[in-house]
């Protein structure tokens, strides 16, 4: 058997893999909202926990300076 | 000096804002929202947009009836084993600040697992474990900082319909094929007889039979389906020469690869379906943030506090309001039927069913329609009517919202479709006989070959791309329209009927002149402090326009309900209110809204509210007057009159106290003279006529607050740019007909070499995407030309 059928078999595959990927990528509701997206991959990444836990330290020490 | 802004909501603080941390507030609602966010670790919201919040609003008691589990069964999209979905819509959201609050909700409260914004709808899905979190408390929390939403009976009975994606996976299809189809016939565009393509153009041919079968079967049967429609109907519409265009080249297509004839017009197939759906897809942009659907649904509540007859309060469904049961509106909550007040004192904002700006008194007994909104304590009432027999509900039950306007509208597309048809068909037979008597072995060729290349792909995009673009454009100008069907029903019509308050007049700013004796200042100090007191929207109104003055305590301030009020210090009293309470009988300007006033008991004079009319509204009716027919259908009283006539073009007809029924009926009467009518009007009072006219526009002040039911949605700063955009609408007509013409000459290339019985695959397979690339180069330039034009008229008059 030649090669070509192995290639156009193997070309096929990969192009039905995708094609699938975007029926499921539609069915999940990927492209239904366009543009929030594009808004929330600018936000700054969470807050680490140790971070925020620290943050807290400063607003107590404030509150007890303030009672003080 | 630089007034001071409110540091979450952005307003003017006024003369004493609340301060913290260096931070000033307009009121202690906007601080208790800055404390909320800054104690959980979501300041961050402030740097992102500043003064981006909304001030919380007053909540109390109003979502009790989401403490009754079947009306939460109804608003919630899932609910398993504790763990609930519900999508709310809140109008706020506007920025990406509101964003990245709603989707860190989960901070506020443990019990909300995660929330997803979708800007463009204002929605947020929020996934919530209901044992650590219920509706209520979710909802109240949003509230709470700002983020009210907004729940109407139209949640209510909403089908949970899933979105229809069915273009999506269609062109996605059509795409797929083409594409891989055009990498298949590539190779027999140049080289025929070569040895190695010999060898293996049938694994090709077939490969491409395989990837139509979809595009064919499944991607273009919505063209299958209106051809089929439109034969039933006779009605000779364009998707019939497109249906036949694609059914002959499939069919031959595979005839010839069967044969072994030749490589067949998979590519052209497959293209054709794809360029189509493209433009489908193209011309299919919604505002998917403002819904032209809007009925009074979206204005009622779900549920309203029904007393039973043991003076407990519980919260009804107000579609269960039955005649004769005794209901508790608070301020600011919607009458939801026809009743009679039997408690309290009432003031009515019946602005939205009627148009009138000012609030109406009623007194135990009267009657009070459904619709109107309470301003002012809470009321008792009892309900006379059902929900759906009340006067309002009932305009809906009109046929003219039963019907679709789309349904009977034929497009330019479709009548050229018509002509097209029966010439492409003429055409072809003709050209077949005559090869019957040539040759007739290439009969069928030709037959099929003129039926191919005349495939109308070029007029069908014409349109979509032409429409779809102005609807993009307009939409940047402040002017929505529903579909583009709109806009070749804009470019038609003769007639244009205004409402007139909330229309051409504003509500913001009214026009205030006093008439009488000159005031003293002592009095004028003492008219300013005793209107500070009272609530009464003139009074406030009143209260802005006057000038500053210094804080005086009055020793005596009454408020007579409907009649006025009465301030005193030790020295004078002043009277504020209708002519009869200040003692004055005399009455010049009974119809226009007026305050009058006496000093000491000696009357002084009166205030007289006039309507403020929008900016360019005579310049607009003006430049329309040589064009349109021009009509005013108000349902206010005649009190303005005098001013109209002035103001508007010699000899347009006004009309005064219509009736929301009336105005229909007279939107139908103009329709059986053969006229096509464009309405412009603002509230539910206009729905009927919105919905029997031809276009129907609304107008807001604000594009995302409600609007009632309507084809377009026009913001009102932009009131004056009205007959420019319907200038524009003809001048896009024009462009589609100058499409229509260039695809026509790309047609009759294409039918040369098809009469002539020398159609190639490649040669259709350049012509179509060619004819179709240029439509869509000539009419996304020309509209763009046409978008920038508007712009620069528009810049020029600010």
């Amino acid at each position: 058997m030649s090669v070509i059928y192995l290639l156009l078999t193997l070309s096929i595959v990969v192009a039905v893999i995708f094609f699938a990927a975007f029926i499921m990528a539609t069915k999940s509701g990927q492209f239904d909202d366009s543009y929030t997206p594009s808004v929330r991959m600018l936000f700054e990444d969470e807050l680490v926990k140790s971070s925020s836990k620290k943050t807290e330290k400063i607003a107590n020490q404030k509150d007890e300076n303030q009672k003080l | 000096m630089d007034k001071v802004r409110c540091y979450h909501c952005g307003d003017d603080c006024g003369k004493n804002p609340i301060n913290l941390k260096d931070k000033n507030f307009c009121c202690v609602g906007c601080k208790t929202v800055y404390e909320i966010f800054s104690n959980n670790d979501l300041s961050y919201y402030y740097d992102l947009q500043s003064a981006a919040g909304a001030p919380p609003k007053e909540v109390e008691g109003k979502y009790d009836f989401l403490d009754s589990s079947n009306i939460v069964e109804k608003l919630i999209e899932f609910n398993d084993n504790g763990i609930q979905i519900i999508n709310l819509y809140i109008p706020h959201i506007h920025c990406s600040s509101c964003i990245w609050i709603l989707e860190n909700l989960n901070k506020l409260n443990k019990g909300i697992n995660s929330s997803q914004v979708d800007f463009p709808k204002k929605t947020v899905r929020v996934t919530f474990n209901s044992h650590k979190v219920s509706l209520k408390e979710l909802v109240l929390l949003m509230s709470r900082i700002g983020y009210e939403p907004y729940i109407s009976l139209d949640d209510f009975d909403r089908a949970k319909k899933s979105k229809d994606r069915g273009l999506s996976y269609k062109l996605g299809i059509a795409g797929f094929a083409f594409g891989n189809v055009m990498f298949l016939s590539f190779p027999e565009y140049f080289e025929v007889g070569e040895f190695w393509l010999e060898q293996f153009k049938g694994v090709f041919r077939w490969l491409m039979f395989a990837f139509s079968l979809p595009v064919v079967f499944y991607a273009a049967q919505d063209y299958f389906i209106s051809a089929y429609k439109g034969i039933r109907s006779r009605f000779l519409n364009i998707d019939i020469p497109i249906a036949l265009g694609i059914l002959v080249l499939f069919l031959r297509s595979t005839v010839e690869i069967i044969f072994d004839w030749g490589s067949g017009f998979f590519d052209s197939l497959t293209g054709l379906v794809f360029f189509l759906l493209l433009g489908k897809f193209f011309q299919q942009k919604t505002y998917s943030y403002l819904s032209f659907e809007r009925d009074y649904k979206s204005y009622f509540p779900i549920a309203v506090t029904r007393i039973t007859s043991n003076n407990t309060e519980e919260n009804t469904q107000v579609y269960d309001i039955k005649a004769g049961d005794r209901l508790l509106i608070r301020n600011g909550e919607l009458i939801p039927v026809d009743a009679i007040l039997t408690n309290g004192n009432a003031r009515i904002d019946y602005s939205f069913v009627t148009g009138e700006s000012e609030p109406v008194e009623k007194i135990s007994g009267d009657k009070v329609y459904a619709g109107g909104k309470q301003i002012s304590s809470a009321i008792e009432i009892e309900a006379i009517k059902s929900v759906s027999q009340s006067y309002l509900t009932q305009l809906w039950s009109n046929a003219v919202f039963q019907q679709d306007k789309s349904g009977s509208f034929q497009t330019l597309t479709d009548g050229i479709g018509k002509r097209f048809t029966i010439a492409v068909l003429i055409i072809a037979f003709v050209s077949s006989i005559i090869w019957l008597i040539l040759d007739p072995s290439k009969t069928i060729n030709v037959f099929t070959a003129v039926l191919i290349i005349a495939c109308p792909c070029a007029i069908a995009l014409a349109a979509p791309f032409t429409l779809g673009n102005m609807l993009r454009i307009f939409g940047r100008h402040g002017f929505y329209l529903r579909d583009t069907q709109t806009i070749e029903q804009l470019a038609q019509i003769d007639t244009a009927i205004f409402d007139k308050t909330g229309t051409i007049t504003t509500a913001e700013k009214g026009n205030v002149y006093y008439e009488g004796l000159e005031l003293t200042s002592e009095e004028e100090s003492l008219l300013k402090n005793t209107l500070r007191s009272s609530n009464h929207p003139l009074s406030r109104k009143l209260y802005d326009m006057l000038a500053e003055q210094n804080i005086v305590p009055l020793e005596e301030y009454e408020e007579y309900l409907g009649q006025g009020i009465k301030g005193a210090t030790v020295k004078d009293s002043v009277k504020i209110g209708s002519a009869a309470f200040v003692g004055h009988s005399d009455i010049k300007n009974r119809d226009s809204t007026s305050v009058h006033l006496s000093s000491n008991d000696q009357y002084k004079g009166c205030f007289i509210f006039q309507n403020q009319y929008r900016e360019g509204v005579e310049e607009t009716f003006k430049t329309m007057a040589s064009d349109l027919e021009l009509a005013i259908l108000s349902g206010d009283n005649a009190g303005e009159r005098a001013n109209l006539t002035k103001l508007l073009p010699e000899g347009t007809p006004l009309y005064f106290n219509q009736k929301p029924d009336s105005k229909l009926q007279f939107i139908k009467t103009l329709q059986d003279q053969n006229k096509k009518v464009m309405m412009v009007g603002d509230g539910l009072n206009d729905a009927g006529a919105l919905a029997q006219s031809n276009v129907g526009i609304a107008i807001s002040e604000n594009v995302n607050v409600f609007s009632p039911a309507c084809d377009g949605i026009l913001d009102a700063k932009n009131f004056k740019s009205l007959y420019p955009y319907i200038l524009a609408t003809r001048k896009a007509i024009k462009i589609i007909k100058l499409s229509f013409m260039l695809s026509l000459m790309y047609n009759v290339v294409g039918l040369y070499f098809a009469v002539t019985g020398q159609l190639q695959p490649v040669i259709a397979a350049i012509l179509m995407p060619l004819s179709s690339i240029s439509i869509v180069i000539f009419t996304t330039v020309t509209t763009n030309l046409l978008g920038r034009k508007l712009k620069s008229e528009q810049s020029s008059w600010k």
